[in-house]
């Protein structure tokens, strides 16, 4: 069986994606990773994870078109040059 | 190459990175595996020529640190297989291929390790020249590589550290100790050379089109001068080749290696070659029943 290991170098840090294992079942899996991830001090919690209770999604699918959710949703640029002008506030070419 | 490949290099090409579950071009799986392959059954066969010096290394501080340095090469050749089986290839098949000479590893791991010379010389320069290939590997387009990359690099320095701590014990000795690194060296020199493969031009190397390398062969060995040569010198150690010099350009200049010892060493022909292989071959089979004990254990 196939394990994900990930591995957190810092307290506090994010734990990452090192790599992974083989093992016959949790117990190996758990010597393994010990041995081929925290041999050397290099981390501070590993989380092995059974690689098929892995749920993977990759396709994000904006079908509704929720640009309210994203940076892209709000392009202040053009408006605020009108603004800007509006209120007589635009600072000249070159002071920008 | 269909659209598809073609995109597919480009993405590549362009700094992209793959995973294991996207979708591969079949010519880059096969570069893949076989470069991978190779990689891991170096560190693998890189264990036995130091391995023959722990019983006799001078210390027991010594004993314990070469050990580990064994133990971590073992450690790098799981994790580098592991990514090997997860692209096609089970281990076991690559630990056959290994064993009956249809697959390569390293060329400096087919010489003798005459002296405890060599120990320091391996720990510290040819680790140096693979830790130069293996960083310019932390950007491989295959993702997974890349990341176990991060860790053996990270253990690799400790080498590097282990070596030059036995190399400048011995610079501080006797007029013998010195000798002694000396003569390491000049063996050394030649397979050191080779390392990093003939100077071919980047865009003609399959592994750096692919972009599994980042760096053509004679970029890292011009790495390796630069960084190397300097610390070699500063000991009062000789390199065996005269020709040897920085240009004002800041090109190394040097004797043109032995290419053909090279081939023909990679291709079994080495000094230890076959030892080193029917020595694998011992241990796996002297190992099968502990394999099979751990695994009807955990059935």
């Amino acid at each position: 069986m196939i394990y994900e290991v990930f591995r957190q170098e810092r307290k506090g840090q994010a734990l990452q994606h090192a790599g992974s294992v083989e093992a016959p079942d949790d117990h190996f899996a758990d010597v393994y990773a010990r041995e081929q991830y925290g041999r050397r001090g290099e981390s501070t919690a590993l989380w092995v994870v059974p690689r098929d209770a892995v749920i993977e999604i990759d396709e994000f699918v904006d079908e509704l078109n929720r640009n309210y959710h994203r940076v892209d949703g709000y392009p202040l640029k053009q408006k605020l040059k009108e603004a800007r002008e509006r209120a007589g506030t635009a600072a000249p070419a070159g002071d920008r | 190459m269909t659209q598809r490949e073609q995109e597919f290099l480009e993405y590549v090409q362009s700094g992209g990175q793959v995973e294991t579950t996207d979708w591969l071009p079949e010519d880059y799986r096969a570069k893949l595996i076989k470069f991978i392959e190779m990689h891991g059954n170096s560190e693998l066969m890189g264990v036995l020529p130091e391995r023959e010096w722990i019983l006799r290394a001078p210390t027991l501080q010594r004993k314990l640190a070469l050990t580990a340095k064994v133990q971590d090469e073992v450690g790098h050749s799981q994790l580098i297989y592991r990514v090997v089986e997860d692209l096609g290839k089970p281990r076991e098949h690559c630990l056959d291929d290994l064993i009956s000479g249809k697959a390569k590893f390293h060329n400096v791991f087919h010489y003798p390790t005459k002296t405890w010379g060599d120990v320091g010389v391996i720990a510290w320069l040819v680790d140096a020249a693979a830790i130069i290939s293996q960083k310019a590997l932390l950007k491989c387009s295959y993702a997974p590589y890349a990341r176990i990359m991060k860790k053996i690099c990270w253990e690799e320095s400790f080498h590097i550290l282990h070596g030059r701590d036995v190399i400048l014990t011995l610079m501080n000795g006797t007029d013998d100790q010195r000798a002694l690194v000396q003569e390491a060296l000049d063996r050394w020199w030649g397979p050191l050379m080779q390392f990093h493969g003939n100077p071919i031009a980047k865009d003609e190397d399959p592994m750096y089109v692919w972009r599994i390398k980042s760096q053509g062969n004679e970029e890292a060995r011009q790495q390796f001068l630069d960084g190397y040569v300097p610390q070699i010198w500063e000991l009062g150690l000789t390199v065996p080749d005269p020709k040897l010099r920085k240009n004002d350009d800041g090109v190394w200049e040097y004797s043109e290696p032995d290419w053909d010892e090279l081939r023909s060493v990679v291709t079994g022909h080495g000094p230890k070659s076959q030892d080193r292989l029917d020595l694998r071959r011992k241990a796996r089979e002297n190992s099968a029943w502990v394999r099979k004990v751990v695994l009807a254990q955990a059935a």
